[in-house]
């Protein structure tokens, strides 16, 4: 017995084994429990950050300045190539974490090279969309609600480059390092925080193509 | 009610109604009623407040360790009872409170027209960077720093900012309200007693907000209809070209007045026809992109 | 090359800020001097610039607060005395441009730079205590957290001399703080400095929630935890969901300042209301944010020397999660005079003013606590014991601005001014004070000195209620705020009754330092040998003063509501400590300079992005990147404490407990 072992109360490390009791009254909580709660929270605090840009979006929607609206703006096409690339980005994400589960490192870096074009596509299309929209004259700074439109979408793309370069990051470090308990856990939250940009996805969608050329 | 609240009056305004700007002297219905509704709510609290100080002094010196004849009662941690006084308490009193806050809120509401059977006289407010424009649209007439209304008569304020935000308030009137640009507020207030009635702006709006007061003066009917002569024999046009270089900020600007004002001048303002005011345009060492500095 | 930066920056013909940086700067680079002479730059390097242990983290937050107050004193000074000398025609020694950053920068540090950090401190040092646990859930993100707020603590006082602050008021109200209206570099740099250190509390707020949701010694149920913790955890939750507004509406004005969008200016729609709104829905969060953790200390203390248990615990509970949740439905009370309508402004000012049932219940399970007690004196109670008597006040008129029609005409006055003052002075200030009296003997092992600590406390509350009396008094004058000079005279008096009670509160914290000084000197007499200087009675009183880096040899066994006070009458009744356990092995998170290298970057990236230097801020970005990834490479994340040192380090604690048992034999407490 190592003396690791006999201290079953070292900093998040918790009780015996994975004892992630509900009212925390076996002691403090294993590592992964932790992890997971506190990444948990953090995904709460950015879902709040996004809904002040939604309500930003919405109290900006009508107030187009005399410049064009959504209806003149958004292609459809676009929108559900990108919402598909998406979707499918955080299904292939899912396997990618099964993958990992069981320790495959070959098929969880596949699945995760494949989330991660996924993902590039889905950047790669908004970005063409801003591209083409600021050269047909509508940037943010020709109205309030093209500031709100590209200050939300623009916020969720962010989200999205960030997580690109994570999920690289933590691709390279799978190579190098191999399923370290510390990588799996990294390799958790990536996939919350994939699944929770779907979910914010599913809302500007929604509101800002969907509603915005609903008659 | 309003009796209690009165017993109260002079013991306060020995403390803050000495001074010719008190909201606790009024001059007029609005500042009369929202000074009422002030100390009713300040009775109402202190009625729970001063036993609560007192207990707490009380039952500090009384269980002080050295006390022999006090009881140690370690164990008297929870009772039911106590709970239900503790919470019921605080709840009846802001029950009570909420009362009077939604029945003042309707009542004093600086939207709501003033039950009078004179007419009100309508001026309308801009505030700019750093003075106040008030425009008579029915006389067509207009004044910088400085108005005159007739007493016993309300007046519809329509209020706007050229620039950023103010809050136009004449405190021993009553209730203040906010002016923004692109759009227009509604305050309605009355002067019983004639006299000269200082008024401010209430909310920060850069390097010249200190010298954001002015004079509403109170004058008698006959005398209000005088000044209006006064003001329409002296001349001078305030027009959209006269207006944007008024818009320019500036600081001091002495109490002024034009005979003719161009209709509509102030819709257009609210609607900006008449675009935003530019801000600060020296700084240090000319540069107002790293500080900014302040026209004279 | 460096974008706006040029001499213009620093500003020459303002000697007053040139002087005070010149002699801040002198002082510093002595210190740092001092600390490289005598050698020990490596030791600050090892034991706590690079600490992850939660409790240097703690001191050096509340240190962080405690100096960041001092400066946030001084601006209080200034303005007081500028608006004493400025009176008729008079115009002081501040002018305007002056004056408005120094309002601005006096809010602006005190909430975010001084109470803040001094709450978050107390929070970090005694949550993973009272929980009976090692430390926080994420170590080394505590102290990026930290370092973090320390970071916009520092592009703050450099906007003192290079450029300037933002002369809006503490919130930078839109369309004021838009470029049209301020095309200097004052909102920048307040927006950038509360941007980062926001970074670092939003991370804060996570981790403490987690610690105290997930990390507690066995048997420590929800409704075991001290109520410290309870308003700890309702702080946290806070923070985790109203910093995010925050983040949000300054990364909307940035977006206006830096591209011009139009969030909130005039032009092409923008919404200025919605800056207010916005703004306020963090605003007043906020304010509860830093109130609850004051809660949670008037708590324990008023158990502690009352010598009782808290009364009604639960209804406490309940209370706290009242207030937690009421907090988010009454922010439009910011701004009644807005125009809103009859019906928005009373149910607003309804919810208002039921938030006060919450705090009313606690103010009477206080009372209650020392009903039927043993009270003691100490300087920490009689901080409390002020708190009770003053801010009720505070609560009362701020229920009377909670009632629109009054509001219409106290709104932005000085009685404002004196309304939240007197709450977060009596509230915040007072729990800071009775906290940090409270616990320092368990940071630093010795008590503070009793003498300066009541000087400090009767100076401070005489000061404190001259100065904010007298402003009561000019609000009702109808006197406004924020004004540079004053040109109506008839409210000279009371501006100098002010002045006068300022001077007292100079005092006040002169016997402060004092009260440090010599409790340093005197650290031998003051000596807590027990780690139980006060009779404590929750668990971070179970270990010794200062505590072992892992706080407790073998975590306790938690068996009731105050765990603490159980093992020690176990030990008064049975005469003997309990048998001594069998030591083991204990593996603490490795030290690590994450944080105060990320702290360091955002700092470049705060100020190449204040002065549009372009290059330095993407610098800045992939050396925060680069330290980001080195963290995550590295192999080993934990240190073994051997339990040879675990054994000899309790065995030592125990001695002294045992001493203290025999000694107090004759009186059993």
């Amino acid at each position: 017995m190592t003396a690791k072992a006999q201290d079953p109360y070292r900093i998040g490390r918790g009780g015996s084994g994975n004892s992630n009791t509900g009212r925390g009254e076996g002691g403090p909580a294993s590592k992964r429990t932790t992890v997971g709660y506190g990444f948990w929270i953090y995904l709460l605090s950015d879902i709040i950050l996004f809904s002040g840009f939604f309500a930003a979006y919405a109290v900006l929607a009508k107030q187009t300045a005399g410049g064009p609206g959504p209806r003149e703006l958004f292609g459809q096409e676009r929108v559900a190539l990108e919402t598909a690339a998406l979707l499918l980005s955080s299904f292939t994400c899912g396997l990618a974490g099964v993958a990992a589960e069981k320790r495959k490192l070959l098929p969880a870096q596949l699945w995760l090279l494949a989330t991660g074009l996924l993902g590039a596509v889905f950047l790669g299309l908004e970005l063409t969309e801003f591209a083409e929209m600021i050269g047909e004259g509508a940037g943010p700074q020709r109205s309030a609600f093209l500031s709100a439109f590209y200050g939300l979408v623009g916020l969720h793309g962010l989200h999205i480059a960030v997580g690109l370069l994570w999920l690289g990051t933590m691709m390279a470090q799978l190579w190098v390092k191999g399923f370290r308990p510390q990588v799996l856990r990294r390799l958790m939250c990536f996939n919350l925080f994939w699944h929770a940009l779907d979910i914010v996805w599913v809302g500007i969608f929604t509101m800002v193509y969907l509603m915005g050329v609903a008659p | 009610m309003p009796e209690r609240g009165g017993r109260l009056l002079p013991l306060l305004l020995l403390l803050g109604g000495c001074s010719g700007a008190s909201i606790l002297r009024p001059g007029g219905p609005i500042g009369a009623n929202n000074r009422t509704i002030l100390l009713d709510s300040l009775v109402i609290m202190l009625a729970i407040i001063l036993p609560t100080m007192l207990a707490t002094l009380a039952f500090a010196w009384w269980f002080r360790a050295g006390n022999r004849k006090a009881k140690y009662r370690p164990a008297f941690v929870y009772s039911g009872r106590i709970e239900l006084i503790v919470w019921s308490i605080p709840l009846l009193t802001i029950l009570f409170l909420s009362g009077l806050i939604w029945i003042g809120s309707h009542a004093l509401d600086p939207a709501k027209p003033l039950a009078e059977k004179t007419p009100p006289l309508e001026v309308q407010v801009v505030s700019l960077d750093w003075k106040w424009l008030f425009v008579y649209p029915a006389q067509g007439i207009a004044t910088l720093n400085g108005a005159v209304v007739p007493t016993g008569v309300p007046v519809r304020f329509r209020l706007t900012s050229a620039s950023v935000m103010n809050s136009f308030f004449v405190p021993r009137l009553g209730s203040q309200i906010y002016t923004m640009n692109g759009m227009a507020t509604t305050l309605h207030l009355q002067a019983d007693r004639p006299g000269s009635y200082y008024g401010q702006s209430a909310h920060f709006s850069g390097d010249g907000f200190s010298d954001m007061h002015f004079r509403l003066q109170a004058v008698p009917v006959a005398e209000f209809t005088r000044w209006v002569a006064g003001v329409k024999a002296a001349g001078g046009l305030l027009d959209g070209r006269a207006y944007r270089v008024l818009a320019r900020q500036s600081q001091h600007e002495p109490a002024k007045h034009w005979s003719a004002v161009q209709p509509g001048l102030f819709d257009m303002v609210v609607a900006q026809h008449l675009p935003p005011a530019p801000g600060p345009e020296q700084g240090r060492d000319g540069q107002p992109q790293i500080s900014p500095g302040t026209a004279e | 090359m460096l974008g706006k930066l040029t001499w213009s920056a620093i500003p020459f013909s303002q000697p007053i800020p040139l002087i005070a940086a010149g002699g801040v700067g002198l002082a510093l680079l002595a210190v740092l001097g001092w600390i490289t002479v005598k050698g020990h730059l490596p030791y600050l390097w090892k034991e706590w610039i690079t600490s992850v242990d939660h409790k240097r983290i703690g001191v050096m937050y509340v240190l962080l607060g405690l100096v960041m107050l001092l400066r946030g004193f001084v601006d209080a000074i200034m303005m007081r005395t500028q608006q004493a000398s400025a009176i008729g025609h008079a115009q002081g020694y501040l002018p305007p441009e002056h004056y408005d950053q120094i309002f601005s920068a006096h809010g602006t540090i005190m909430i975010f730079f001084g109470a803040m950090p001094v709450v978050i401190g107390l929070m970090n040092f005694v949550v993973p205590l009272q929980l009976g646990v090692r430390d926080v859930a994420f170590p080394t993100l505590n102290s990026t957290s930290f370092w973090l707020t320390a970071a916009g603590a520092l592009l703050v006082n450099m906007s003192l001399v290079i450029g300037e602050f933002a002369r809006t008021g503490w919130l930078p109200y839109a369309p004021l703080s838009e470029t049209t209206y301020s095309p200097g570099v004052g909102v920048d740099y307040y927006v950038w400095a509360i941007q980062i250190s926001g970074v670092g509390t939003l991370m804060s707020g996570i981790n403490l929630v987690t610690t105290i949701l997930k990390l507690r010694a066995p048997g420590m149920g929800y409704l075991r935890m001290p109520m410290f913790c309870w308003t700890a955890l309702g702080a946290n939750m806070l923070i985790v969901a109203a910093f995010p507004i925050l983040t949000a509406t300054l990364a909307m004005l940035t977006l206006d300042r830096y591209l011009g969008f139009h969030f909130f200016t005039n032009e092409a729609g923008g919404n200025m209301m919605m800056f207010v709104n916005l703004i306020w829905a963090w605003g007043h969060p906020e304010v509860y944010i830093l109130i609850l953790p004051a809660f949670g200390i008037f708590s324990e203390i008023f158990s502690t020397f009352s010598s009782k248990p808290l009364f009604g615990y639960r209804s406490m509970v309940a209370a706290t999660l009242f207030i937690v949740v009421v907090s988010f439905t009454v922010w439009l009370h910011h701004f009644f005079t807005m125009g809103a309508g009859a019906d928005v402004n009373a149910a607003f000012g309804v919810a208002t003013s039921i938030i006060a049932v919450g705090t009313g219940v606690k103010i009477y399970n206080w009372l209650f606590t020392m009903y039927g007690g043993r009270l003691r004196f100490p300087t920490p109670m009689l901080w409390s014991l002020a708190f009770m008597m003053t801010f009720v006040i505070g609560g009362m008129t701020g229920v009377l601005l909670a009632v629109p029609p009054a509001d219409f005409m106290l709104h932005n006055s000085m009685f404002l001014v004196a309304h939240f003052h007197n709450v977060i002075n009596s509230g915040v200030i007072f729990g800071a004070f009775a906290g940090i009296t409270y616990w320092f003997p368990k940071a630093f092992g010795f008590r503070l000195d009793e003498f300066w600590g009541k000087m400090a406390f009767w100076l401070t509350l005489a000061g404190f209620l001259i100065v904010f009396g007298a402003l009561y008094v000019l609000g009702l004058e109808g006197m406004t705020r924020r004004l540079q000079h004053i040109d109506f005279t008839e409210w000279a008096p009371w501006l100098y009754v002010s002045v006068a009670g300022i001077g007292v509160m100079i005092l006040g914290v002169a016997a402060q330092i004092l009260q440090i000084v010599v409790s340093i000197r005197n650290r031998e007499a003051l000596r807590d040998e027990t780690g139980d200087p006060w009779d404590g009675r929750s668990l971070e009183w179970a270990t010794s003063s200062p505590p072992p880096a892992f706080n407790f040899a073998v975590l306790p066994k938690v068996h009731g509501e105050e765990p603490y006070w159980t093992i020690k009458r176990q030990a008064i009744e049975s005469q003997g400590l309990a048998d001594e356990p069998k030591y083991e092995a204990i593996e603490m998170p490795r030290n690590s300079a994450t944080g105060v290298v990320t702290a360091f970057f955002a700092t470049l990236i705060g100020f190449a992005m204040i002065w549009s230097i372009w290059w330095l801020a993407a610098l800045g970005f992939v050396g925060a990147y680069a330290t980001f990834v080195v963290f995550a490479w590295r192999d080993e994340e934990e240190k073994e404490i051997p339990a040879e040192e675990v054994a000899r380090i309790d065995r030592a604690r125990r001695a002294a407990r045992r001493k203290w048992l025999e000694d107090n034999r004759e009186q059993p407490a």
